[in-house]
């Protein structure tokens, strides 16, 4: 790892402005790819500032809306019972990432931040139309993932929460890579009162996306066989040493059928 | 920087560079080399540690973020000589091969079972995801976290 300073401000205003003062810092949430990338020297920071000490982290659950602190760990979305109650999938969701130890210190704000392709909250955030909001301003998720690792964020700006709209039903299956616990293919699906919304990540060229095919099919027969029969396109979809664009295209299928059954 | 930290109970302040990671710390600072390092992509978990009770993995942490904190590694959990019940039933149950593994699945291990006293076998396979063992075929060690599970109160 290249030299860097370290910072632990005691608000989101001073983590701003020691940004904004310096040359080429970056923020510290849990780490889990912040450090690995320094570690391999695949990015440098002249100064890490950590939002550990910025209040960020706390969980509130309304009748309409469950709002997730951006410094909140995977393990305390995965065992929230007031999330678990509300939106179980979201719970099901973080309980599912990497492992234990990843869990204890990854954040939902940092891997929306660094919006990996398989990585598993976005999927979430999309499907769900849920709203990151920042020290600055407030968006909206179809406006916020800007492809592999890019986001609509500004360097010097902090997410500070993200609301989710509580649907009527909502579920996530992912199929894990078996070394990393990362998506080979991860599908969100949510069933609003006036239509269906389908997420997936893992599989996209240009990270998460929402995928018309499945929701369209679901739009005029939200039937449990519905999905037998159709096939998706592997266009756009990502071929690696992992699996093949054709492979993750049946994945997207397959995972989706099981996630149906969960909101039927 | 200067850091100040509790390690096995016993108070520890240090000046250290900032790009420290909390496994070098352990090892190269203090001296407490039963924390292995197995991997560079975080995720083999043979690094694992307690920090404020949790299991990390001390490899992907500078210790700055861990400033204050307090931390546990493989050498303090064994009262004197007595074997803690995680390090007793992997001695019982053959439960490492090179035993490369071993501190980050017992450091591991402690915390499912803490956090999940009846833990199951389908539960201790999944819990020890992020542990991974090139020797064992991982059955003993199951059998190790299923008999500690019973000692430890489940
Ligand atoms: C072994 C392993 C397995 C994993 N498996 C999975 C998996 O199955 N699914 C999955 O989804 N993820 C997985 N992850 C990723 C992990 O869950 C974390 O979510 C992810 O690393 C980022 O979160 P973090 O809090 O660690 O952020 P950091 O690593 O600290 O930061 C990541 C990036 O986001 C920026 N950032 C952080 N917080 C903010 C903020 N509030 N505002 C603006 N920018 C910010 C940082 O500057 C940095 O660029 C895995 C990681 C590891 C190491
Ligand atoms: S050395 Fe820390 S996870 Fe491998
Ligand atoms: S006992 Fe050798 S790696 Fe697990």
């Amino acid at each position: 790892m290249y030299e860097l300073q370290y910072s632990k401000p005691s608000s989101v205003n001073d983590a701003v402005a020691e940004v904004k003062n310096s040359s080429d810092a970056k923020f510290l949430a849990g780490g889990m790819t912040m450090i690995p990338t320094l570690k391999a020297r695949l990015s440098s920071a002249d100064l890490l500032v950590d939002l550990k000490g910025s209040n960020l982290s706390n969980i509130s659950v309304s009748s309409s809306e469950v709002v997730v602190g951006s410094m909140t760990r995977h393990c305390d979305v995965a065992s929230s019972n007031d999330i678990k109650g509300s939106l179980p999938a979201l719970a099901k969701l973080a309980g599912g990432i990497g492992d234990h130890m990843v869990r204890s210190c990854g954040t939902i704000g940092g891997s929306l931040a660094n919006n990996d392709p398989a990585a598993c909250y976005p999927s979430a955030v999309l499907a769900l139309d849920a709203t990151v909001v920042t020290n600055e301003r407030s968006i909206l998720a179809a406006d916020f993932f800007e492809g592999m690792f890019e986001t609509a964020l500004n360097e010097d700006e902090i997410i500070t929460e993200i609301k989710f709209p509580i649907p009527e039903k909502a579920s996530y299956i992912k199929f894990p890579n078996p070394a990393s616990r990362y998506a080979m293919v991860g599908v969100f699906m949510v069933k609003k009162t006036d239509e269906i919304s389908v997420a997936v990540t893992g599989a996209g060229e240009n990270g998460v996306f929402r995928c018309k095919e499945i929701e369209d099919v679901l739009n005029s027969n939200f039937s449990l066989d519905a999905l037998d029969n159709i096939q998706i396109s592997d266009d756009n979809l990502t071929s690696d040493i992992h699996a093949s664009a054709a492979y993750r295209a049946n994945l997207i299928k397959e995972m989706a059928k099981k996630g149906l059954k969960d909101l039927i | 920087m200067e850091i100040s930290l509790k390690i096995n109970g016993k108070d520890v302040k240090a000046e250290v560079k900032p790009n420290t990671l909390l496994s070098t710390f352990i090892r190269e600072n203090l001296q407490l080399t039963g924390t292995h390092i197995g991997c560079d992509t975080s995720q083999c978990g043979a690094c694992a540690v307690h920090l404020n009770g949790d299991a990390v993995k001390s490899c992907a942490i500078l210790v700055a973020q861990a400033n204050g904190a307090e931390i546990t590694t493989i050498e303090g959990i064994a009262n004197g000589d007595e074997l803690h019940p995680m390090q007793q039933a992997f001695h019982e149950n053959h439960g490492l091969q090179c035993g490369y593994c071993t501190p980050g699945m017992v450091m591991s291990s402690i915390k499912l079972v803490e956090n999940n006293p009846n833990i199951s076998e389908e539960e201790i396979r999944k819990g020890l995801e992020g542990n991974i063992c090139r020797c064992t075929g991982y059955h003993n060690i199951v059998k190790s976290v299923k008999q500690a599970a019973t000692v430890m109160g489940g």
